[in-house]
């Protein structure tokens, strides 16, 4: 009963304070809506209007249907038009353009021969996504060729994209930016919570009441758990409105795992919060985790082409397991009952990072 | 210890207050804390009797912060062993939290919180019944003249006003036991003076004070007193027989040019300390040398200056114990 008084007490305690302090009421909302922002309009997949550099050395119509046909897909736009290879390479040096298209004066003899290729691309292959775009021009099809008996073009796959058909990038970044997200602000925000009540002197008072370690603790995480959903909402809200991405699961779901989530983040926080002297030292180890969250958790890169050290490593990020629940539940309408062993190990991570944060922190100034 | 313990809890159905009325509240032997190779506290023996004030004085750094803080739990000590109340100190820190109050040196409340919030918060986390809480916030807020303040946040306060806060809080819960690290540092002289009559409020109410401090003004209002130098107790008792028992003889020089007279005087080599104040100077002799206020005498014949001697005070008392490098 007293036990319950003092975690509300501090719960209390907390939001009042939270809703004096303007930078980090602000934070709630702010970091949400701008990072939403940023990743859902800045990071696009679907690369259009390549700037694209043209040595037609062929000149012929067929020629200029194959520059027409390749303007039409939208992928690359014509910026300049050179005399020589030599020309096209300078012009990506300088930047002016990322794909330079070489078309041979003997284009039409080659067309006929399969073993050889028609004509040449030029890629700017300092960017991944670039390159990786130029592979899909090489693949396209191109069939004008009225001189030649050519047999009609065979695939070997044909691709379906599932839960995404139009593979629009919005639907698969922001279920993922939840988690992002979070971990950002939730890690942020209890990572300084104890620090700066040590840098203010407050905790030498607080030690000295009969407060004990786990409630202080567990009321310092109870008011963000709240905030926390109340991010995950903001943010679906603007994902349905602005970039048009379905919830295909039940909210129900979506919110339970988002708040075992939240706690597993908390925990972490509270964990640095033990650990840091001084808030800087907090901002710090708070980038520490953030880092390879982003990069490890499957957020931005496929977590299975990762090597193997990578993936052990990503399995003691709490976003590497939420990327699964929440793409499966938002994306792929799964429920919770397919989604056991992630939430698992969210648990883990929460009953850990609590534990090594009750024991590491001493009601003691020694 | 534990026959202690068991003694009191049976006077303890009677009037938990009067239990072994006698006994010293807090009893410290052998107190040693060393961070890393300084010793900041070093074998002090205390014993602190009930419901009075017991002043801690001593310059910076003389190890008064770190041994309140292990009279209180908040530091382990390295060697020795300390009882509040009967109960030994780290073993049972738990237990006394409810049995103590702590004002701390800086200020330690939330600044974003108002009086009323912050006293609601401690009372809380201090296991106060809601209605317990309520007639004690009430009262504190009357007692220390908050209660125009209460919706006021401390960033917003003076010094005097946040320091009645810190009290009020330390006394929230009605303590037995209050540990007050240097509480008026930060007061003009007549704050000070009212802060100190509602701590002689508190003895009336049977509470057992701790006080550090620097001011010998505030330190002679102690009933006991405690001088700490470089972490060892160098003195103790009440401040009239500390003054009375002094050694050393004070002597008072007034006239004019008295820098070079300081440094005649100095060149001595009798006197533990010379200080200026306004036109005179105040020397305490080394004791043990019958000549020397003649040698004094002769020292500054010729300057017109007169000599008396002068009753010592408690800040010749806390010079002679403290300094042992000579202040010339």
């Amino acid at each position: 009963m007293r036990s319950l008084q003092r975690v509300f007490a501090v719960a209390g305690k907390e939001i009042r304070q939270l809703s004096r302090d303007r930078l980090t009421f602000g934070m709630i909302v702010g970091v949400p809506l701008i990072m939403i922002m940023l990743f859902g309009f800045a990071i696009n997949l679907d690369v259009r209007n390549l700037r694209t550099g043209i040595v037609d050395e062929a000149g012929s119509q067929l020629s200029r249907q194959l520059v027409a046909d390749l303007v039409a897909t939208q992928v690359v736009e014509i910026v300049a038009r050179e005399e020589s290879v030599e020309a096209l390479e300078a012009a990506m040096q300088r930047n002016e353009i990322v794909v330079g298209l070489h078309i041979p004066s003997d284009i039409e003899r080659r067309l006929a021969d399969p073993n050889r290729a028609a004509a040449q691309l030029l890629v700017d292959g300092t960017d991944p996504l670039i390159a990786g775009i130029a592979a899909g021009i090489v693949a396209m099809p191109f069939d004008a060729r009225p001189s030649v008996a050519a047999p009609p073009p065979r695939t070997l796959f044909s691709a379906r994209a599932f839960f995404n058909p139009e593979q629009r990038s919005a639907v698969m970044i922001v279920p993922g930016l939840i988690g992002v997200i979070l971990t950002f602000t939730m890690v942020l925000f209890t990572a300084v919570a104890i620090v700066r009540e040590r840098e203010r002197g407050n905790l030498e008072l607080l030690i000295t009441t009969p407060v004990r370690t786990t409630e202080l603790m567990v009321g310092k995480i109870l008011p963000y758990i709240a905030i926390g959903l109340i991010q995950v909402t903001l943010i679906l809200l603007v994902g349905a409105l602005l970039f048009d991405v379905p919830v295909r699961g039940t909210l129900t779901d979506l919110y339970l795992a988002s708040a075992v989530y939240i706690a597993a983040v908390l925990g972490i926080g509270l964990l640095i919060s033990t650990i840091a002297k001084i808030q800087f030292q907090a901002f710090q180890l708070t980038f520490f985790v953030m880092m390879p969250s982003i990069l490890l958790s499957g957020f931005m890169f496929p977590f299975d082409g990762m090597p193997t050290a990578a993936q052990y490593i990503a399995q003691v990020l709490p976003l590497t397991h939420f990327i699964v629940i929440v793409r499966g539940i938002v994306l792929k309408g799964a429920e919770l009952a397919d989604l056991l062993e992630p939430l698992r190990n969210l648990g883990i991570v929460f009953l850990v990072s609590m534990t090594l944060a009750v024991v590491r922190f001493r009601k003691r100034l020694d | 210890m534990d026959a202690t313990q068991a003694t009191d809890s049976v006077i303890a159905t009677d009037a938990t207050r009067a239990n072994g009325a006698g006994d010293p509240a807090i009893v410290a032997t052998g107190l040693t804390r060393r961070f890393g190779r300084t010793v900041a506290v070093d074998s002090v023996d205390l014993e602190i009797p009930r419901a009075k004030i017991y002043g801690f004085l001593g310059p910076n750094g003389c190890g008064k912060s770190t041994t309140f803080r292990m009279l209180c739990g908040l530091l382990t000590p390295t060697e020795g062993e300390v009882s509040v109340l009967g109960h030994s100190i780290p073993r049972d820190a738990e237990k006394l939290r409810p049995l103590i109050g702590y004002m701390t040196q800086q200020f330690s409340l939330y600044r974003d919180l108002s009086v009323r919030e912050n006293l609601d918060f401690l009372g809380k986390v201090r296991g106060l019944s809601r209605r317990r809480r309520r007639e004690r916030i009430e009262a504190s807020l009357e007692t220390y003249d908050l209660g125009r303040l209460a919706r006021r946040r401390p960033e917003n306060l003076s010094g005097g006003e946040r320091q009645r806060l810190a009290l009020a809080a330390a006394v929230l819960h009605e303590p037995p036991v209050l540990l007050l690290d240097e509480p008026t540092s930060a007061v003009d002289p007549r704050t000070r003076r009212g802060f100190w009559d509602s701590l002689f409020e508190l003895i009336e109410h049977d509470v057992t004070i701790l006080v550090s401090t620097h001011y010998m003004e505030e330190a002679e209002r102690c009933h006991q007193l405690a001088i700490l130098d470089r972490g060892r107790l160098v003195a103790e008792g009440e401040p009239k027989t500390l003054i009375g028992e002094l050694a050393h003889t004070v002597l008072e020089v007034e006239g004019e040019h008295l820098g070079r007279l300081r440094q005649r005087i100095a060149e001595l080599g009798i006197a533990r300390s010379v200080a200026q104040l306004g036109n005179r100077l105040r020397v305490l002799l080394e004791p043990g040398d019958p000549d020397a206020a003649g040698l004094v005498g002769a020292a500054i014949a010729g300057s017109g200056a007169s000599i008396a001697e002068t009753r010592p005070g408690l800040e010749d008392v806390f010079v002679a114990s403290t300094q042992s490098d000579r202040d010339l």
